[in-house]
């Protein structure tokens, strides 16, 4: 007997601490058809995934509410062995491969065909040589099935990034007794003939009855090859929808659609800011892991609040980052109509940059040092402020009454200003980055992911410093953050980047369709060029 | 173009060995000893040292690095070899004794290390080195103390009116233990060549009847074999091995030749089954296979087992052949790790990357300067002293090498997120 549902996840909630990710989300896949899972950054779908694999993540922070069905049944999975074994796979967004191993040793890895032999009776099924003859006979049937002629016997490290796509679907696939296969951005780093391929493998893979999950952000890519589609946001449940009864634009409105409340209140600039261009940005290429610009355009005004928003891994993040030095970065940047030079740090605080880097912990803060300390550090190390006399001591009656300054204006709650910052909390962290910043006197300010990890309050205290900033100091600011609602709070105009490229530059006005087709790279289609 | 940067990608991963040959030459003139001489000492050294240089291959191959605490498997060994020095078994059976003793508690001590390496994931090489310097403490106080106090050994050993064992044994004479495998079948060095000869010959026509060489290949083997043969025929070579003139001639221990042979075969077996292949799969990336269901931490632990296991083996091997039979009871295994790492390193091994072939050629390498270094240092120098420095200072200096080497070939994989951007056009 087969059930309507070869998978049901049903009232699925997951609690990390105090914090829902997922709340009462139910999916429900049928035999055969492809399945499109969307929703922005911290929608739920990983969690949702780590459910459904039975990732230790879960296990080992509670478990989750609500029940997991395969084929009508009720199953626990409790690790990603155990998942694999009751025939779901993944197809990963990072590789899963081994580079030094030929495609047959991938697609068969710790599934070898072995031959037994005297010594591997007595000591075991380790010892049993590898049948590489039926290893790379059912490894060239995977790859047929998927469409690739290649050799099974090529190393994995010599192929295009495109071909290991193919080879992760086919290690899946021959993979007996799969039933579900999870496509996790399958497309992100394939050509746009290599991507209409692998919809048509799925496709296929579809057809022979296998049922499929297809994570991505791309819009027009579901509106092709899905059969159903769940929307997620905030970790809730928004919507199930037929492929035929929707369209790409009523997907991107639900995708992103929070209503009209706003984090904070902020009155609108009353003159139109100016139209001097602060810094301008040409062809920018940052390779930063993960976060990868691939020719960034763009012009800011001064003294405008420019946000950049886009999903994770988009390249956004990328963007403060080449500029400040951080990442190897090539590209032409002018900043106040000169010259600045690239992966140069040094150069690029003392042309009047400053950054608050998303890495808090890691690039922002020596966390054993104190406030003080932290806050004066990078003048010190730039502009030789607060050293006094000819051995350039610290300035310690200077440094203190600047700390307090900046602790009262930015109301850091502290004990003192020589507690160590380690011991605060994010939200004050925060705050002593800013005010690190605000020291070198910028005037430009990079600001990225200022209120990622921290509360509500500290968000908005965060939020209305940056604005009194650009307001009051004319200082020019870009933000980076993965929070649109946050971005349409306080910016002036926010650029959407979508695969390393500038997709749109919106009004914060502007409608959540417009938002989410920018986000799903759904403009960029037909026009790439790298 | 293609073959022109295979040549230099080859030069560049050997340079060291390169470098090493360049040395190895240069040193053998300047040390101006008879040719002999060299070649007894070098073939004598190879015997002694290669099976334990063979143990480090599994380590490496499974991502774990220099395997330095095989100077613990050799610990095993020497315990082996007292005890049946203590109970007076001589000859093969002592061998054979001692490697059985050697067995379970290289095993065990190989499972703690394992555990332990598992715990410091990305410093193996450096935790099995300090590790091998913590285990001869406790070495030390088994010697010094435990044996003899609590367990009983016979006077043979043991210091007489106090506790521990004696600082030196004899291996040789009534204890029979010396020469006990080199001994067994000594062959002139001429007839084990031409038997190689032989053998690769015939090797290489069996692959090809059997369709798995191509006709290029066959051609290298016999043309090799024939190589072999036909510079023996030279009678400056010739005179070299066979001792004419007055001088020693050079015969083979075929048995250890042997043993050091089976090695190189388990070494090559293991990786074509399903255990090999987790060693790989584990050395090249944890994630992906912990993905795929291999444990990943089981399988690290049995690649250091076999390691020290081996190891142990190998010290029997070396203890039984070195010098005069003198078993120096508190220090023989105190640079086993650190001469056994740099002569693979030399051979154009890596901290992830090692072969059979690359344990020999650096085992003859790295010894063949150490036979040369006195002499040659005395002549350039006037001072032999000199030549002990050099030693040290080769020794540590190609591990450091190796080490910075992997180093900074990791930063450079890491930090890129996949971007080439010197191919990015500028406008």
């Amino acid at each position: 007997m087969s059930a309507e549902y070869i998978l049901e996840m049903n009232g699925i909630t997951k609690e990390y601490g105090s914090n829902a990710v997922l709340k009462d989300v139910t999916l429900r896949i049928r035999p055969g058809e492809i399945h499109a899972l969307l929703g922005e950054n911290g929608a739920g779908k990983s969690t949702l995934m780590n459910v459904l694999f039975g990732m230790p993540v879960i296990h080992s922070t509670g478990g989750f509410k609500g029940e997991v069905l395969l084929n009508g049944e009720r199953v626990r999975i409790m690790s990603p062995m155990d998942a694999m074994e009751k025939g779901i796979g993944m197809v990963h967004q990072e590789f899963m491969l081994i580079p030094g191993f030929s495609i047959t040793d991938n697609i068969k890895l710790n599934r070898e065909i072995t031959k037994p032999w005297a010594v591997s009776k007595v000591l075991g099924k380790d010892l049993e040589f590898l049948n590489v003859q039926a290893m790379s006979r059912d490894a060239r049937k995977a790859l047929d099935d998927v469409g690739m002629g290649i050799d099974e016997f090529a190393l994995v490290s010599g192929l295009p990034v495109g071909h290991m796509q193919f080879i992760e679907i086919a290690r899946e696939i021959d993979k007996t007794g799969i039933k579900l296969l999870v496509f996790d951005e399958p497309t992100a780093v394939l050509t746009e003939s290599e991507a209409a391929q692998l919809l048509s493998v799925m496709k296929n893979i579809a057809a022979s009855g296998i049922a499929i999950i297809f994570i991505t952000h791309r819009l027009d890519e579901v509106m092709e090859a899905a059969d159903n589609i769940t929307i997620l946001r905030d970790g809730r449940l928004v919507s199930t929808l037929k492929k035929t009864e929707t369209t790409a634009e009523q997907l991107a409105a639900l995708m992103i659609g929070r209503g009209e409340e706003s984090v904070i209140q902020v009155d609108k600039r009353k003159e139109a800011p100016s139209e001097k261009i602060a810094m301008s940005i040409r062809n920018l290429w940052v390779d930063m892991p993960g976060e990868v610009c691939r020719g960034i355009n763009l012009d800011v005004h001064e003294g405008e609040i420019l946000g950049i928003g886009g999903l994770a891994g988009q390249g956004k993040i990328g963007i403060p980052n080449g500029i400040m030095g951080l990442y190897d970065a090539v590209g032409d940047v002018e900043l106040f109509g000169k010259k600045l030079p690239l992966n140069d740090t040094t150069s690029a605080l003392q042309a009047g940059l400053a950054f608050v880097s998303e890495d808090r912990r890691g690039v922002g803060l020596l966390l054993d040092q104190s406030i003080e300390d932290n806050i004066v550090f990078s003048a010190m190390q730039v502009h030789r402020d607060f050293l006094k006399g000819p051995l350039h001591l610290k300035d310690t009656k200077k440094i203190r009454k600047t700390a307090e300054d900046m602790i009262q204006k930015l109301d850091i709650r502290c004990t003192s200003p020589a507690q160590a910052t380690g011991t605060l909390s994010g939200g004050n962290q925060q705050k002593v980055c800013v005010a690190r910043a605000l020291m070198l006197n910028p005037k430009f300010l990079f600001v990225s992911e200022p209120t990622r990890g921290i509360d509500i309050g500290a968000k908005q205290l965060v939020l209305e410093t940056l604005v009194r900033l650009g307001r009051e100091q004319h200082m020019t600011i870009i933000m980076v953050s993965s929070e649109l609602q946050e971005l349409r709070s306080i910016c002036d105009r926010i650029a959407i980047i979508s695969e390393g490229k500038v997709a749109a530059i919106l009004q914060p006005d502007d409608s959540d369709t417009a938002f989410g087709l920018a986000m799903s790279g759904a403009q960029l289609k037909g026009g790439e060029t790298a | 173009m293609n073959k022109q940067s295979k040549v230099i990608n080859h030069i560049k991963s050997y340079a060291v060995t390169y470098l090493f040959i360049a040395l190895s030459v240069f040193f053998i003139i300047v040390s101006r000893l008879d040719l002999n001489y060299v070649a007894s000492q070098l073939l004598l050294r190879l015997n002694r040292n290669a099976f334990i240089v063979l143990a480090l291959i599994i380590p490496i191959v499974a991502g774990m690095g220099i395997n330095f605490a095989i100077t613990i498997g050799a610990m095993a060994a020497q315990i082996g070899l007292l005890l049946t020095i203590s109970w007076g078994v001589t000859g093969v059976q002592g061998i054979l004794l001692a490697g059985a003793i050697t067995l379970p508690l290289a095993a065990l001590f190989g499972f703690l290390i394992g555990k332990l390496l598992n715990r410091m994931k990305g410093q193996e090489t450096i935790g099995s080195l300090i590790l091998g310097y913590f285990a001869n403490g406790a070495y030390q106080l088994l010697f010094l103390f435990i044996f003899g106090t609590f367990i009983p050994l016979s006077d043979k050993v043991t210091i007489v009116g106090a506790s521990g064992v004696q600082n030196t044994l004899n291996l040789t004479g009534s204890v029979g233990l010396y020469k006990a495998l080199d001994g067994i079948l000594l062959v002139p060095f001429s007839i084990v060549a031409y038997v190689i000869a032989g053998l690769i010959a015939v090797y290489g026509i069996i692959q090809y009847t059997r369709k798995s060489f191509t006709a290029q290949k066959l051609a290298f083997c016999l043309v090799g074999a024939a190589l072999i043969a036909g510079i023996l025929q030279i009678p400056a070579v010739a005179n070299l091995f066979s001792g004419a003139g007055g001088r020693q001639m050079i015969r083979v221990p075929v048995v250890t030749w042997l043993l050091i042979g089976c090695l190189c075969l388990f070494n090559m077996l293991i990786m074509r089954t399903r255990l090999g292949q987790k060693f790989r799969a584990v050395g090249q990336s944890q994630t992906v296979a912990n993905a795929a269901g291999i444990n990943v931490d089981r399988t690290r632990v049995i690649a250091i087992m076999i390691s020290t296991v081996l190891a142990g083996w190998g010290q029997i091997v070396f203890m039984q052949s070195d010098g005069i039979g003198t078993f120096q009871t508190y220090a023989a295994h105190e640079q086993v790790g650190l001469y056994a790492g740099a002569a693979i390193l030399v051979g154009g091994a890596s901290i992830d990357r090692a072969t059979n072939l690359q344990a020999l050629v650096g085992t003859f390498l790295f010894h063949s300067l150490f036979i040369t270094a006195q002499s040659a240092a005395s002549n350039l120098f006037g001072d032999s002293a000199v030549g002990e420095y050099f030693r040290a200072f080769l020794s540590y200096g190609v591990i450091a090498i190796a080490l910075v080497i992997y180093a900074w070939r990791g930063a450079k994989k890491h930090k890129s997120g996949g971007v080439d951007l010197t191919k990015v056009e500028k406008n």
